[in-house]
């Protein structure tokens, strides 16, 4: 199965909810759409949304949540097709 | 005041640092991970560093900064603004250590940042706020009836909205009984509760604030500063004194604010905010902020009082040094704040490493700032690079060192919005201070299309 990396842009802390008290936007096995969200990265106090970039199921997420993560950084990984 | 704690990061920090070096007084810095080279680390006399780099895990930890104040003998707290400046608890538990906070009590804080309980103190020191009903109305006769005391336009507001949904705009009574009932029906179904209330909308408003400084027993007022200019709620060019009101609007503003702080018995520096009708002129009491401002030096700038300094004296228990006759104001002083954000790309942030910089000065320019040459943008914290702070004689004068100022401001490795803010400054609406709180909004949006 091909397999999609899907990778922040920017730099800052990655969060796997929308907020504290929400559960997570994905979790192993979820299918998603390439524009769905899969995480957010929090750089100077602004908010920005990760999408899958790909459709198919979510197997695996390479950082945790509150993890700090740079620009150009795989997050997760979806399998494709 | 043996020693000064600085609860804060950035710009400000290095500023209070400066403020207490020249009163004589030592300081101890805190800092995060991050923050271990950075300028306000070094400045001070002593530094601890008190956590993990995120602010939640550092700044924000209340207990990690009041063991750093005994272990360091630091017997008084400045929270600088944002953080734990206006949280009332931080206020309490700092004087519960038998320490001294820079600010006024935390029961003051509790007070002034309660919407609610800040509008009845308004209201007892006889300060206008917007006209609007307490609580809910019964039905539409009664909105129209309440709506003949507010004025339009009126804004319908679900009391148990939030966040800006279940407001509606109406400009006359034919269209307020189009709308009552089906805003409450909608209201209903989105929130559980229909109940509505209404209030002026102010169509052109203008973001006016008054600087006061309190000793608990009297208060005087700096004269305001004029904040319009903002983007996303977040302000970008912020002047001292207002061009967009009257002499007779100020005096009624200032005196307005300075009851205010007489009413709650205020200490330290604050700033009362008014939301200023283009139109007609009426000004209203939004709310008070019980700390030290990101503009508080165009203040400075025309008043020649070191608002910090003043704070610190005010903290170490000295009474006022002004009556109001002796604060006079000379001049006109504009700031902006330079941000590490990229305007080609909506604004968004970009941290990281800079190379060479350029700080502007020379006559009558302050740039308040912890940016070094060759230094890092954290990502943890907010986008402030910068402030350009300058003064001229008059306004036009400003706004002519502004557009030299900001020419001269540059960094290399990321980009920031000095650029934008050179482009603003040249702009013939600006220069006629022909603005009010969504112009410029509406003028980067245009500015977008043709581009």
């Amino acid at each position: 199965m091909p397999r999609h990396e899907v990778v922040s842009p920017i730099p800052g802390v990655f969060y796997r909810r929308p907020d504290p008290d929400s559960p997570p936007f994905a979790e192993n096995g979820s299918t998603v759409t390439d524009d769905q969200t899969v995480g957010l990265v929090e750089v100077m106090k602004s908010f920005h949304q990760i999408p899958a970039g790909a459709s198919g199921t979510v197997v695996e997420f390479l950082v945790g949540d509150e993890d700090e993560v740079d620009a150009g950084q795989p997050v997760a990984v979806v399998e494709t097709g | 005041m043996r020693k000064l704690l600085v609860a804060n990061r950035g710009e400000i920090a290095v500023r209070i640092i400066r403020a207490a070096r020249d009163l004589g007084i030592p300081t101890v810095a805190v800092h995060s991970k991050a923050d271990g080279d950075a300028l306000h680390t070094r400045l001070a006399d002593t530094a601890v560093e008190i956590g993990p780099s995120p602010a939640s895990k550092s700044y924000l930890v209340a207990d990690a900064i009041l063991t750093a104040a005994k272990e360091t003998g630091a017997d008084a707290v400045h929270p600088g603004y944002g953080f734990l400046s206006e949280r009332a608890s931080f206020a309490s538990a700092v004087a519960d250590a038998g320490l001294t906070f820079v600010g006024p009590a935390g029961s003051v804080i509790e007070k002034m940042g309660d919407k609610v309980a800040a509008r009845e103190v308004a209201r007892a020191a006889g300060v206008p706020t917007v006209p609007g009903t307490p609580g809910g109305v019964e039905g539409v006769d009664a909105a129209v009836e309440a709506a003949r005391g507010t004025g339009y336009p009126v804004m319908l507001k679900a009391a148990a909205g939030g966040g800006g949904r279940g407001i509606r705009v109406v400009h006359d009574e034919e269209s307020l009984r189009g709308a009552f009932g089906q805003a409450s029906t909608e209201a209903q179904k989105a929130f559980g509760d229909g109940t509505m209330y209404l209030e002026r909308f102010v169509e052109r408003a203008r973001h006016v604030e008054v600087q006061v400084l309190g000793d608990g027993s009297d208060a005087v007022h700096l004269f305001e500063r004029e904040c319009s200019l903002q983007r996303r709620r977040q302000k970008v060019v912020e002047e001292a004194v207002s061009p967009g009101i009257s002499e007779e609007t100020r005096q009624a503003m200032t005196t307005a604010a300075v009851n205010l702080c007489r009413e709650v018995g205020y200490t330290s520096a604050g700033t009362v905010e008014f939301l200023v009708d283009d139109r007609s002129g009426e000004f209203f009491f939004i709310e008070m902020n019980t700390r030290i401002q990101v503009e508080h030096p165009t203040t400075e700038l025309v008043t020649g009082i070191d608002l910090v300094a003043e704070q610190l004296r005010i903290a170490a228990g000295e009474p006022l040094r002004f009556t109001q006759d002796d604060i006079e104001r000379r001049g006109h002083a504009i700031e902006y704040r330079v941000c590490a954000e990229d305007p080609t790309k909506d604004f968004m942030p970009q941290p990281g490493a800079v190379g060479r910089i350029t700080v502007p000065s020379g006559p009558w320019v302050r740039c308040d700032t912890w940016l070094e040459p060759d230094g890092t943008v954290p990502p943890y914290y907010d986008s402030l690079l910068a402030k350009v702070i300058v003064w001229g004689a008059d306004r036009d004068e400003a706004l002519a060192r502004s557009r030299r100022a900001l020419d001269e401001f540059t960094v290399a490795g990321i980009p920031t919005t000095a650029g934008l803010l050179r482009e603003l400054a040249a702009e013939p609406w600006v220069g006629a201070a022909d603005f009010h709180t969504g112009t410029l909004e509406q003028w980067l949006a245009e500015r977008k299309e043709t581009s």
